[in-house]
């Protein structure tokens, strides 16, 4: 009997042994299904060309351009002419050689990148020669085209993400499962199906399949290694609206790793959604207009439309041109500016320094005066050259001994004493100094000094404006008056303002009272800004206005008179010090200038900042009339004045404290 | 003859048979599909080969049915004999495909006189065992039957098809049903265990392990039988002993590292998924990825990738697993099962030996390729380059193995005669 069914059992146990493993594998294992999608099926990240960037008069400023990546097969590879390759490309036959054999090393089957982004005509160069070089071929990348050459600080940069910044839930993969799940499934007939639909499906659907909708989102809005992202400026703040939304697509892969066509007739693919183009407040004209005459001169200007608070202009120097950044050599420029650290073209002056604000600052000081009602439009003071503000201590001015002034005369003559004193009441206006100073600050903050403004780019400094707290840190038990922080009165002192903060506050002046929130973007929704009111009432502001016409007018500068447009304007002349070898030295003052025009009708606010530019007069007053008058014009009549400027430079100015020889300042 | 024979028929098997044979056209069709898209009837492609050859062998059906069955009874030592020439002429005329000189290249056509082999030598120890002088007592008469056994499968070896020959040594079950001694049963499962264990556990391990176990049972028996002698134990101990080492030593000098390799991966000895291991690793993840299921006919992802080498032969079943999923896979598996069963059965109600025999000869053989073909891809045998029967491509082995079956189906349906 066993001899009839030995073979029977045989049977019977290898079919359900087979039965038993198919079970194991099939049913209950999911680790080979798993490692089946990994290794057969690929997919790959499609990214929507970036955003495009337009200044506010619709000029398309940045574009994408394709670049080309050199990329080599290794097991392609024949025999080729090195130097009819290396001659194309500009490189060494034996950088070449290397490249090649680390591409061996990685792989012999897959793509490796030879040369990186090469421009068109580099690769259209080498297109028709590609047949004799077996295993290299070229592949076509986006990049970021700068149409205008102008205004980096204010675009920023994009570059590769590197391997730190990749999140580690992007560990997550994106499997075909997930999708299945959702029923995403772009049949032919319903390809153009929106997310919203999509999102519909899924509410009928079960909480697994809305967990795996939220984790497709989460993996669509990670970055890829190596995928473009915007690293400062408007590239930065609006990455989310430039860079679009990344789809995928899968494809099947073959045992050596090769595509050999898309998976499932693309029905799991994602479509990637187009970005939002940008368009910017910046005039392009303006700022190139302002970079320009900024040539070899070190500061920055910023310009802003006072009634939309929107950005007109906004100028750092030294600055860069965009496209040392886009192209192939991004890391050799991108050295070159790091290392720079004295005239520092990476630092934006118009929004990360901070100067003592100067003259300008009187205008302020005159408002609160006003509105504290310790001085009137009509009150006088006499000026003695100056005067002594304490026992033995003196504050000169440039008035004539015995000048009398009232508070218009003070603005436009930019009497010290006359704000000295002014500033003096205000202190004292309270019961005590500290009452005094903290309603200064409570004043000026209003007027967006001494805290960030908030606006769109992702640098920038608070700026100073000291309170109580901070004097009596200095000067225990009380032991200090408004004579400790006198300084303050004429814009020295302690409090440091950034540029942008001055031409916020002239914007403030403009508009009579309230600013709004400085922005880069143009947007049509217009509650993303609402007034910010200072607590100075308007008929205050229309005295302090008339003096700054003045100023123009017939006070200090009467070079910035524009002929037809009235201009209103301070100027300012800064002490300031460095420290060389261990010493507190002087250097040349600080020329700045702030102005807005026209007088009734404000269209442009502006503040110039040039470092060691003397005095205000001498190069920030004639830098800033000649943008207004390029804005509001749209010409440029005193050629002379413009030439002046343009040609200027302050190169020697800079180089005095480097030279290590004693040198003279102000002269 | 008392109806006409197609009324008489195992018409199961047949059914079977034919099911086998679309099931395994349509895996090849999908696993060698490729880009330019081919008719399923195609010459050129591997599917329309098969389905050619299918279609070529279904025509020998009639004329085999319809031969008178002594026909194959009286021929069988001719054919044998000019089936070991073929062999032989190999050494001549072969053409070498992957390392292996199996083929004939007859005017575009291969040719692989193995199969052939395996009818004809059925056909011999059928004739042999049924005859008159069959004796499975007698050492001359088992020497002359593993003589006849033994021939082809020494000639294999040297080809090198040890896949083949393995085939051969299915028809030891024929000779246990014949009445061979058991015990060469028992031994040979014993054997086998011990040699599994010799690779798993050191030798020197094991042979404490036997000693405690032997002495174990010896006392456990003492228990009711008291008269129980040590010396049958002893011997066991001793020839287990000296098998644990002259395996070890065999595994370790005589086997080329390839052999071990294949043998140390399927039991867990060695963890290895690039090299060696690659192509029962890729072959478990197409199958697994296969789920309840499956993809469905042309989706498998791992077979369209091609991960699984030599897909559309021996690792056809990984398609089905694949494609075809759990149900079409073991379900594949069930059929084969009821077909070897199937035949079995029909073997035991002949009357006459020879039929009996040989419809055995026609079993074993088909398990043994059903076995060790599934089982590699499973992971479950070593890697042996055997074809399964009726599903993968080769022309040859589809062609062998359907007319052994229609000379089953002849000598079944004429078993009273």
């Amino acid at each position: 009997m066993i001899r009839r069914i030995v073979l029977l059992v045989f049977t019977l146990v290898s079919c359900l042994l087979f039965i038993f493993q198919l079970m194991a594998l099939q049913l209950f294992d999911s680790e080979y299904s798993e490692r089946s999608l990994n290794n057969a099926i690929v997919k790959r990240p499609v990214y929507p060309t970036r955003g495009l960037i337009y200044d506010r008069n619709g000029t398309l400023w940045v574009a994408n351009k394709p670049v080309y990546d050199l990329m080599i097969v290794p097991e392609n590879l024949d025999l080729f002419d090195t130097l009819q390759l290396t001659s194309g490309l500009n490189i060494s036959k034996e950088e070449l050689l290397k490249q090649i054999k680390d591409a061996k090393n990685f792989s012999k089957k897959l793509p490796s990148v030879i040369v990186r982004q090469l421009s068109m005509a580099e690769a259209a160069k080498l297109q028709e020669k590609m047949w004799k070089f077996p295993g290299f071929y070229f592949q076509k990348k986006s990049t970021r085209d700068y149409l205008l050459p102008i205004g980096s600080n204010i675009l920023g940069y994009i570059s590769e993400t590197n391997r730190s910044e990749i999140k580690p839930s992007s560990s997550k993969v994106l499997e075909i499962d997930n999708l299945k799940l959702l029923g995403v499934n772009n049949t032919v007939n319903d390809s153009d199906k929106s997310v919203s639909e999509e999102k519909n499906i899924l509410s009928k659907k079960n909480n697994k399949s809305e967990h795996s909708f939220s984790l497709i989102n989460e993996i669509l809005e990670n970055y890829d290694l190596g995928e473009m992202i915007g690293r400062q400026g408007i590239e930065k703040t609006y990455e989310k609206n430039l860079r679009g939304k990344k789809g995928i697509q899968f494809f099947q892969k073959d045992r050596f790793n090769r595509i050999i066509g898309p998976y499932d007739e693309r029905k799991f693919d994602i479509e990637p959604e187009a970005p939002e183009n940008i368009i910017l407040t910046i005039d392009a004209i303006l700022q190139d207009y302002g970079e320009s005459l900024m040539m070899n001169k070190r500061g920055g200007i910023v310009a802003i439309e006072p009634q939309s608070g929107e950005v007109l202009a906004l100028v750092t120097a030294p600055s860069y041109n965009p496209n040392m950044l886009a192209g192939r050599d991004r890391s050799k420029y991108f050295n070159e500016l790091v290392k720079d650290t004295i005239a520092k073209p990476l630092f934006d002056r118009s929004l990360q320094a901070e100067y003592s604000p100067g003259s300008p600052f009187k205008t302020l000081n005159a408002l609160i005066g006003l509105q504290e009602k310790v001085i009137s439009p009509e009150t006088v003071f006499t000026c003695n050259k100056g005067h002594y503000y304490g026992r033995g201590a003196f504050m000169g001015c440039h008035n004539p001994i015995g000048t009398k002034s009232d508070l218009i005369k003070g603005i436009y003559s930019s009497c010290n004493s006359y704000f000295a004193k002014t500033f003096v009441r205000i202190i004292n206006s309270q019961s005590t100094p500290a009452e005094g100073v903290d309603l200064w600050k409570k004043h000026l903050e209003k007027f967006g000094l001494g805290d960030f403004l908030g606006y769109d780019l992702p640098i920038g400094k608070r700026g100073f404006i000291p309170n109580s707290n901070y004097y009596n840190n200095w000067y225990p038990e009380g032991s200090w008056g408004p004579t400790t922080l006198i300084s303050n009165s004429i814009g020295q002192g302690e409090i440091l303002t950034t540029p942008i903060q001055m031409a916020n506050f002239t914007a403030t002046i403009a508009n009579r009272g309230f600013f709004k929130k400085p922005h880069f973007k143009k947007t049509v929704n217009d509650s993303l800004y609402p007034k910010n009111r200072t607590l100075i009432d308007a008929k205050h502001f229309e005295t302090v206005i008339e003096g700054m016409h003045q100023v123009v007018e017939r006070g200090t500068a009467r070079v910035a008179k524009i002929s037809g447009i009235e201009v209103c304007g301070k100027t300012g002349t800064v002490e300031n010090f460095i420290r060389l070898n261990n010493e507190k030295t002087q250097l040349t003052d600080h020329s700045i200038f702030i102005a807005f025009a026209p007088k009734d009708d404000p269209k442009i606010a502006i503040a110039v900042f040039i470092e060691n530019g003397y005095w205000g007069a001498r190069w920030a007053a004639p830098i800033a009339s000649l943008m207004i008058e390029k804005y509001l014009k749209g010409e440029v009549k005193r050629n002379w004045l413009e030439n002046k400027m343009l040609k200027g430079s302050l190169i020697a100015e800079y180089e005095k404290p480097l030279l290590g020889k004693p040198f003279s300042i102000n002269d | 003859m008392t109806k006409s024979i197609v009324f008489r028929m195992d018409w199961l098997s047949l059914i079977i048979y034919l099911l086998l044979i679309i099931f395994g056209i349509i895996n090849i069709y999908s696993t060698t599909l490729s880009e330019v898209s081919v008719s399923l009837f195609d010459l050129g492609s591997p599917a329309g080969k098969q389905f050619w050859i299918f279609i070529f062998s279904l025509m020998f059906l009639p004329i085999i049915l319809f031969i008178n069955s002594n026909f194959f009874d009286h021929l069988s030592l001719i054919f044998y004999i000019l089936s070991i020439l073929s062999l032989l002429g190999l050494f001549i005329f072969g053409q070498k495909i992957s390392g292996a000189t199996s083929w004939y290249f007859i005017s575009g056509f291969s040719l692989q006189p193995s199969e052939f082999a395996k009818i004809t030598t059925a056909l011999l120890v059928a004739s042999t065992l049924s005859s008159i002088q069959a004796d499975l007592k007698k050492i001359a008469f088992i020497t002359r039957l593993l003589l006849i056994i033994a021939l082809p499968v020494i000639l294999l070896i040297f080809q090198p098809d040890a896949g083949s020959a393995l085939v051969f040594l299915g028809l030891f079950f024929v000779l246990l049903r014949e009445g061979m001694d058991l015990k060469t049963l028992y031994f040979g499962i014993g054997f086998i265990s011990l040699f599994i264990m010799t690779l798993i556990f050191s030798p020197v391990i094991l042979s404490i392990a036997l000693l405690i176990i032997l002495i174990l049972i010896y006392r456990l028996i003492l228990l009711y039988f008291p008269k129980t002698k040590k010396t049958p134990f002893i011997i066991v101990l001793g020839t287990s002993i000296l098998f644990t080492f002259s395996v070890n030593f065999i595994f370790n000098s005589v086997f080329e590292q390839r052999h071990r390799d294949r043998f140390n991966i399927i039991l867990g000895l060695e963890n290895d998924t690039q090299g060696i291991g690659y192509n029962i690793n890729q072959s478990k993840i197409a199958i697994g990825s296969g789920g309840f299921s499956g993809k469905g006919f042309l989706n498998g992802t791992q077979t369209k990738g091609g991960f699984v080498p030599e897909q559309h032969t021996d690792y056809i079943f990984s398609t089905v697993g694949e494609e075809w999923g759990f149900i079409g896979s073991s379900g594949l598996v069930i059929l084969f099962t009821i077909l070897i069963l199937r035949i079995l059965y029909r073997a035991e109600k002949h009357s006459q030996p020879f039929p009996r025999i040989f419809s055995y000869c026609f079993a074993s053989m088909l398990f043994v390729h059903f076995f060790i073909n599934i089982g590699m891809t499973l992971g479950l045998v070593p890697t042996v380059g055997i074809p399964l029967t009726y599903i993968s491509y080769g022309g040859t082995n589809l062609m062998a193995f359907s007319l052994m079956l229609f000379i089953y189906l002849n000598l079944d349906a004429n078993r009273l005669n």
